[in-house]
């Protein structure tokens, strides 16, 4: 085995690569959506609205929570255990507060009397719900996968040194960042 | 020797003892629970997912026997139906809405169930840490989830089948609205939220399988494995996993709005409905069409990874076999690859009726008779193979070559179907079932019989029965044919498929009695399955016993391990690769294992 370990060329880590493929799978879940969303605005009875305002204020707080778990990963590589979890904490916060905003924009939807499910409702609106909704909840896996990391820093007697479990997170919240990114340029100029 | 002593005599000669040669293995203590239930081995998995494929190959194949009963006496009546089916056979004759419900059930388990869990799950499992030296999957504890996930799958499906209105009876495609409105047919109630449920924990378990499955062959191949040096099953396994990541994703996206559609009330499907009895719905602007957009872009990748495996375990088994190397492996590759790009540009040749714009269709037309260049190749390749083989007829071997005799006859049949101008004829005809039957269903079922039987001694270190072998694939063969071949003449008739009763149209009365040779050839076919099963049950426990470590004389890595592996494969160190896995009948030798080094008067693969 560790002969083997040491004359195989380095490879990137398997756990890393499998995350990868992963994101290629989901990215082929939001362009089906995404296609199936400019079909259906090509057909008859498409209802055209202004998105929620609130969406620009949650892009703006999901792309700050991308700057945090950057520094969380320098923070940990550089062994500053303290700041690392006050980084990952914050990041976990935005990502909920993400959440909650987007929420916010449904409900200002619905309060424009948009409705977004239900007999009243067009699939313009559907579909914004769909897409978000979904988005929100790889957003939710990645808040789910920082308090696991957060817990382990806590609770792990044994010091760990590998980078591997933030790395992973951290690419997986850069990657839903600018899913929604793309999603926000989506809705707002290519349909 | 009890089972428990075969499967797993060097069980502990893994991963951590391989240094000091330690025989005390009491601290590495496995439970039943953990060795046979919640296994992180890879090849107890594969095993896993076997067997639940032949649980549901078996009621799959049952379901098909019920509805040709129907189909082929459809006068008759049979008291002991009433018995088995109750209130689905009143009076010993299957009721519609049953034919219907086994017709959908027979479809979605047989392509999902059995040959993409039960033949991609089994043989990626089994195959990919054997064949390029890998003590396990990437991500083991995945893997298990994998098989667990389509494990639930399973059990929700066949919860479905007993539900008061029964399982979803709208065809496997489940296109809306039969399978938005819960009022538009007894199935599409709590049938269909069953279906929806199963299958997206199906999806789940694909895609935590083909993760594993990419990542392993990509970044867990021994020293010396380059890419070009691996067997062909495993880049069939990969452009199998491959398609699979990439395309059940659009299919649950399509699934999710079909969610929406049933329970929240949205119109992304439903436009314009009346249903008798309920009355004028208000959804508007949905389309229909959006749905099989969606479910076709999987659904044309599907029948690939259906039959990629099939012709990854071919190619290998010719080659063993015909004790040749494989002719033009490259070509193998390259037509593989081209196979998998073609899959995801030719969805819509499924839907050349639904009024999709002339034009876009000549365009998948043409790309669709593309996919004739590397299926053309490939049987090339494997016809080439066999030519002037010094060939030994394995059970393996039989079913390999009938995989190919199915795969001519039905590919050829493929290429009618994908004119859109012969279609407008042809679709929804039984011609359409013949054709998928026998390139897609029987071929890939060939595929898998063959890797069974090439690969049980590896499995459970055992053989098979041959003359009980011979005797399966006999039957299945002509019986595969003798069902398949007449509804080429009867589609082309245009009889339509997914009728109940043909005897009270006059165009198809006529074929009264070619129905009834179908059904009766139906079941002796299935009968003769049971002869695997038994076949399978008794060597597993009975068989005579694996003496040698490479039966076959084969090259590849996975008879240089143990007769029976102990989790992590080998014991000592994996073994390095020097050259290709079809070294056979080179410079005189019958065959050169991959392990073997160049030697100074050759030159390298």
């Amino acid at each position: 085995m560790s002969t083997i370990a040491n004359e195989a060329p380095k490879r990137i880590h398997p756990h890393k690569f499998t995350l990868w493929v992963a994101m290629g799978s989901i990215i082929m879940m939001f362009a089906g959506l995404t296609s199936a969303y400019i079909v259906k605005k090509n057909q008859s009875s498409w209802l055209e609205f202004d998105l929620p305002v609130v969406f620009m204020y949650s892009t703006l707080v999901i792309i700050l929570s991308s700057v945090t778990i950057h520094l969380a990963t320098k923070a940990f590589k550089a062994r500053e255990m303290g700041r690392y979890r006050m980084l990952i904490t914050v990041t976990a916060i935005l990502g909920l507060l993400f959440m909650g905003l987007q929420v916010f924009g449904f409900m200002d939807l619905e309060a424009r009397n948009i409705a977004l499910t239900g007999a009243r409702s067009n699939s313009a609106a559907s579909f914004l719900l769909v897409i978000t909704g979904l988005h929100m909840l790889h957003v939710l896996g990645g808040v789910i996968a920082l308090m696991v990391i957060f817990i382990k820093a806590y609770v792990s007697s044994v010091k760990n040194y590998s980078s591997l479990s933030i790395e992973l997170v951290g690419t997986y919240w850069h990657f839903v960042d600018i899913l929604w990114i793309y999603l926000f340029i989506f809705y707002n100029w290519i349909s | 020797m009890s089972n428990e002593a075969v499967l797993h005599a060097p069980a502990g000669a893994g991963l951590h003892h391989e240094a000091h040669g330690d025989h005390h293995h009491e601290h590495h203590h496995e439970t039943f629970i953990s060795k046979y239930v919640f296994s992180m081995d890879h090849k107890m998995i594969a095993k896993q997912f076997l067997i639940t494929g032949m649980v549901w190959a078996v009621l799959g194949g049952l379901m098909s026997v019920l509805f040709r009963l129907q189909l082929g006496y459809p006068e008759a009546s049979f008291p002991w139906l009433e018995d088995i089916l109750g209130k689905w056979a009143e009076g010993g004759k299957i009721t519609p809405d049953a034919y219907y419900a086994l017709v959908t059930t027979h479809g979605t388990v047989l392509v999902f169930f059995v040959l993409t869990a039960g033949l991609s799950g089994t043989f990626a499992n089994f195959l990919i840490p054997l064949q390029i030296g890998a003590r396990d999957m990437a991500s083991p504890f995945m893997n298990m989830l994998s098989y667990w996930f389509f494990f639930a799958a399973s059990i929700v499906m066949l919860s479905s089948m007993f539900v008061e209105f029964g399982p979803f009876s709208g065809g496997w495609t489940a296109y809306p609205p039969l399978s938005a409105l819960a009022s538009a047919s007894p199935g599409s109630g709590t049938g269909m939220d069953l279906w929806l449920i199963a299958m997206a924990l199906f999806v789940v378990s694909s895609l935590l399988g083909g993760l594993n499955y990419i990542a392993t062959i990509l970044n867990m191949r021994t020293k010396g494995m380059s890419m070009t040096r691996l067997p062909l099953t495993i880049w069939a396994l990969f452009f199998t996993a491959v398609l699979g990541v990439l395309s059940f994703p659009v299919l649950f996206s399509g699934f999710i709005l079909l969610i929406f559609d049933r329970n929240f009330g949205t119109s992304f499907y439903l436009s314009d409905i009346f249903i008798n009895g309920v009355g004028a719905l208000p959804n508007e602007g949905g389309s229909a069409i959006l749905y099989q957009h969606l479910f076709w872009f999987l659904g044309h990748p599907e029948v690939y990874i259906i039959l990629l495996p099939a012709m990854g375990m071919a190619s290998e088994i010719l080659s063993v076999n015909s004790r040749k190397p494989i002719f033009g492996y490259m070509a193998m590759v390259g037509s593989l690859f081209a196979i998998a790009i073609l899959a995801f540009l030719v969805w819509a040749h499924h839907m050349f009726v639904t009024g999709l714009n002339p034009f876009l269709g000549s365009v998948f037309v043409l790309l669709t008779l593309l996919i004739a260049v590397p299926s053309a190749i490939k049987v090339f390749n494997w016809l080439t193979t066999l030519w002037r083989g010094n060939i030994r007829f394995t059970p393996g071997m039989m079913f390999s070559i009938g995989f190919v005799s199915l795969f001519i006859s039905g590919g050829l049949t493929g290429i009618w179907l994908g004119n859109s101008a012969l279609d407008i004829h042809l679709h929804d005809t039984y011609f359409v079932i013949a054709h998928f039957h026998i390139v897609m269903g029987v071929a890939s079922m060939f595929g898998m019989f063959a890797g069974i039987y090439h690969w049980f001694p590896k499995m459970y270190g055992r053989y098979m029965n041959n003359t009980l072998s011979y005797l399966h694939f006999w039957i299945t063969l002509a019986g595969a044919y003798m069902i398949f071949w007449p509804m080429h003449y009867q589609g082309l008739a245009g009889m339509p498929r997914r009728y109940y009763d043909y005897s009270v149209w006059e165009s198809f009365k006529q074929f009264a009695e070619l129905n009834r040779f179908i059904s009766t050839v139906a079941m002796i076919v299935f009968a003769a399955q049971l002869l695997f099963l038994f076949n399978f049950f008794y060597s597993v426990f009975k068989g005579r016993k694996v003496t040698t470590q490479n039966p076959y004389g084969s090259n590849t890595l996975e008879w240089t391990a143990p007769i029976n592996p102990g989790h992590g494969n080998w014991v000592g160190e994996i073994p390095e690769v020097h050259r290709w896995a079809y070294d056979y009948g080179k410079d005189g030798q019958e065959f050169i294992s991959q392990t073997t080094p160049v030697g100074a008067d050759e030159s390298s693969h």
